[in-house]
């Protein structure tokens, strides 16, 4: 029966307080629809975003992440965002180092005023990743364990 | 063990109309107890008084340690559920607030997926609240002094309540004189008083007010610190006069030799000398220097000025150089204005190329008895009466090409225009519009007044205005092509004048402008309030208000109650004397820390400190402003981050990937 759905990949997206996620409220506000599929965790900053987030996310079942914050030159702590975006590099090389695609991690900027091109960029990675497959990264001892994509309540019971 | 307390909120049927709220209810309190659920509750408005009291009473009864609360956006109610933890003696930071409506309900058709993701997003502020530490919000005091950015109307009205109340205010403003736009104005709309009349004892009463240090020919060019504490550095451009010793005589600029077209203060209209005051009733009254185009700049002699300025000692001092003084200021006010839509950008309308095409600025300035015309209406030749006049409206507004939105004022404007040709000049009037909008206090019964003058109105939008003769009675016109839309008909009106009611847009530097001072702009260039309906005077960061036009385009009426309410909001800043901030700050753990120093260089606020003989770091907390950046990049691990912990961030993570989405999100 799984195997007749669509794979429908879990994204972990990162935001700031002052940007992107104000982008995300405001796609909320406006109705503006995207993908299911994205999971949003607050940070003050772009430049909070230790690499360990990342690859803690990769490892506990996520297939992709998405790491938001102001467009550059418009960061509300001045350049932080110039900070993730030095990180982002690093961490790209670090996953191909590591087998993983890295694709499936993608740097965005959207301002306060840009929920439409948030939804838009969620919606496209969404379909990114999900062209990409399955990661199925750490499934085993430190990661999501198997069980648990099967069925979770069971998991859990 | 924590006891936590889950409350998922219906919001109506905002939420409750695509999750399914009882399930997640039901779900947590069954699969969360394990990470300390021990209730979990669902209500149709949490925010309600109803809905904190309950979460109160949880508090005191089960004696609950935590809460998590699944409902809005935490920029909407973070703060009214931190209050009701607080209200209930718990810590109010051990309160997390996560958001099922903006992220999920209103953005997801899929009732399935939308609930399954609630459970997910309400499992990683589970997950997240276990972390959480009680904090105490940092108390900072507030300077009392003000600094209102921008001398129009509403920058005028702000400063001005803030020093009635026994403050002090900087006003800065960058052209010599405040006024503004409305200083332009000939007559203000419905009543039709004189702008002049009205403003200009405002602007004396700001001029010679104990309370307010007017900076006039200036601007900001540095903004550091944070709310309560701002240090601003301002230019004073060198204006090669001395203020002290001038009296406003007027014999200098009388004597200068060399006129400019004034582009500002006369939309073009006028002329003024390389030495000027901008208008007779200018606040200050002092007259400022336009290298630009000043001979003596340019030529190395003239110096007319100079000789005759009748003070002693001489006035003029072309030895004077820019000043930059660093002003401490608690609260900043910006009331920076708009620009008025440039014509030039469409050539159809033949702005620039056919004299007789007016911008409604210049025709204010054709109205007003200090104007280039001494308030005759007068074709481009300065001296024919026009007999025919077309008021085209939504000039650069409305319009996908230029600015989508309406620019507010441009339809009152119109009719105001349209009543003093037919007041002034007997001149038949056509206005073209697309509609008439008229939504203020009076505003519509001026447009039906105007009706009964006999103003013809043509609804339709003007496709182009030119001097091509194609039919008799054309000849020496400006032909206005329009489709009446209420009628089906091409028309071709043969008018003397056309007046282009112009949009208002951003000031052409307000996106860097924004940067400085660290606040955002819509995508269109104004500036974004803190909440569009509830809160449209603060801005994303404290301490930092906007009013009048740069927060969107507005009449006088508007601007002037955007200015007092930005004075009321900075006044009750003020009277707090300290208050507090949000405890998210980055500190060092000292034994942890190996003196790497990795993140001194990182952060943009100097707040890090090395301490050379410990071979630590530390962070000054009231420098930090609490980004996390320093807390990423330690390679130690030494520094912490409140509010946003590693700890609190990993747990979150797993609890956001707690359950999958494959399997149960897509209904089979």
């Amino acid at each position: 029966m799984t195997n007749n759905k669509p794979f429908e990949p879990v994204i972990i997206g990162f935001t700031c307080n002052w940007c992107s996620y104000r982008a995300a409220d405001l796609a909320g506000t406006s109705r503006t629809k995207y993908a299911p599929n994205i999971r949003l965790l607050r940070l003050m900053c772009s430049g909070r975003l230790d690499p360990t987030f990342v690859f803690k996310a990769l490892a506990n079942g996520a297939d992709g992440v998405m790491i938001t914050g102001c467009h550059p030159g418009e960061c509300h702590y001045l350049e932080q965002n110039y900070k993730a975006l030095r990180r982002f590099q690093l961490m790209r090389r670090t996953l191909e180092g590591l087998g993983v695609d890295p694709r499936r991690v993608k740097l965005v900027w959207a301002s306060a005023a840009e929920g439409a091109k948030f939804a838009q960029e969620v919606t496209s990675f969404v379909e990114e990743v999900r062209a990409l497959g399955p990661l199925n990264w750490g499934a085993g001892e430190n990661g999501r364990v198997a069980e648990y994509q099967s069925t979770p309540q069971e998991a859990l019971a | 063990m924590e006891k936590i307390g889950v409350y998922v909120c219906h919001c109506g049927t905002n939420i409750a109309g695509v999750v399914n709220v009882e399930e997640v209810r039901d779900w947590t309190a069954k699969n969360l107890k394990d990470h300390g659920v021990v209730i979990s509750r669902d209500y149709k408005f949490m925010c309600s008084s109803l809905g904190q009291e309950l979460i109160e009473q949880d508090i005191k009864e089960q004696g609950l340690t935590r809460v998590v609360v699944a409902a809005c956006s935490p920029h909407l109610h973070e703060a009214t559920f931190r209050k009701a933890c607080g209200r209930a003696g718990m810590n109010p930071y051990m309160c997390e607030l996560v958001s099922i409506r903006e992220q999920a309900s209103w953005v997801h058709t899929d009732k399935v997926a939308a609930t399954q993701k609630s459970k997910a997003i309400l499992s990683g502020g589970v997950r997240r609240v276990e972390y959480h530490t009680a904090l105490e919000p940092l108390k900072v005091s507030i300077h009392p002094d003000t600094m209102v950015v921008g001398g129009g109307i509403a920058g005028i009205q702000a400063a001005l309540e803030i020093a009635d109340a026994g403050f002090h205010v900087y006003l800065v403003e960058r052209e010599p004189s405040i006024g503004g736009h409305m200083a332009q104005f000939d007559k203000t709309f419905p009543t039709l008083d004189c702008s002049a009349c009205i403003l200009t004892p405002k602007m004396v009463d700001v001029g010679s007010h104990p309370n307010i240090t007017l900076l006039t020919w200036s601007e900001v060019t540095k903004v550091d610190g944070y709310v309560g504490n701002f240090t601003v550095t301002v230019k004073k451009k060198a204006s090669y006069v001395n203020n002290d010793t001038c009296t406003g005589c007027g014999i200098c600029w009388e004597k200068c030799p060399k006129k400019v077209v004034d582009n500002v203060y006369e939309a073009g209209m006028g002329i003024r000398k390389a030495i000027y005051r901008p208008f007779p009733q200018a606040v200050p009254k002092y007259p400022v220097m336009d290298v630009d185009t000043c001979i003596y700049f340019e030529k190395g002699t003239c110096k007319a000025c100079e000789k005759f300025c009748p003070t002693e000692p001489n006035s003029i001092n072309f030895e004077q150089k820019d000043e930059f003084l660093d002003i401490p200021v608690g609260n900043i006010i910006l009331a920076t204005g708009y620009d008025a839509f440039d014509p030039h950008r469409i050539p159809q309308y033949g702005y620039g190329r056919l004299p007789n095409v007016f911008t409604s600025l210049e025709f204010e300035r054709l109205c007003n008895a200090a104007g280039p015309t001494g308030g005759n209406i007068l074709l481009r030749d300065g001296k024919t009466a026009p007999k025919v006049v077309g008021i085209v409206h939504c000039v650069g507004s409305r319009d996908k090409n230029y600015n989508e939105g309406c620019s507010a004022i441009c339809c009152m404007q119109s009719l105001k225009f349209a009543h003093l040709v037919h007041e002034r000049t007997g001149a038949e009037v056509y206005n073209f519009y697309i509609d008439i909008r008229t939504p203020g206090k009076s505003y519509d019964e001026f447009y039906q007044r105007l009706l009964e003058e006999g103003t013809h109105f043509v609804r339709g939008k003007v496709a182009e205005i030119s001097d091509a003769v194609r039919l008799p009675g054309e000849e020496g016109k400006l032909v206005i092509q329009v489709e009446d839309t209420l009628t089906g008909n091409q028309l071709r009106v043969p008018v003397d004048m056309a007046i282009l009611s112009v949009g208002l847009e951003p000031r052409a530097d307000a996106k860097e402008v924004a940067k400085l001072f660290g606040i955002s702009c819509s995508a269109n260039g104004w500036f974004t309030e803190r909440h569009p309906k509830l809160d449209p005077v603060a801005t994303m960061t404290d301490g930092i208000y906007i009013a009048g036009c740069v927060q969107g385009p507005k009449d006088i009426p508007a601007s002037v109650a955007q200015g007092a309410a930005t004075a009321a909001r900075v006044l009750g800043k003020i009277q707090q004397k300290e208050i507090a901030l949000e405890p998210v700050r980055a500190s060092v753990l000292e034994e942890k820390c190996s003196g790497c120093r990795i993140c001194n260089d990182l952060c943009p606020f100097n707040a890090i400190l090395f301490h050379e003989d410990k071979m630590v770091s530390e962070i000054n907390a009231a420098l930090c402003q609490g980004c996390g950046t320093c807390v990423a990049a330690c390679p130690a691990g030494a520094i912490s981050g409140t509010g946003f912990s590693n700890e609190q961030v990993l747990a979150q993570i797993e609890g956001l990937l707690l359950l999958n989405i494959s399997e149960d999100a897509v209904p089979a």
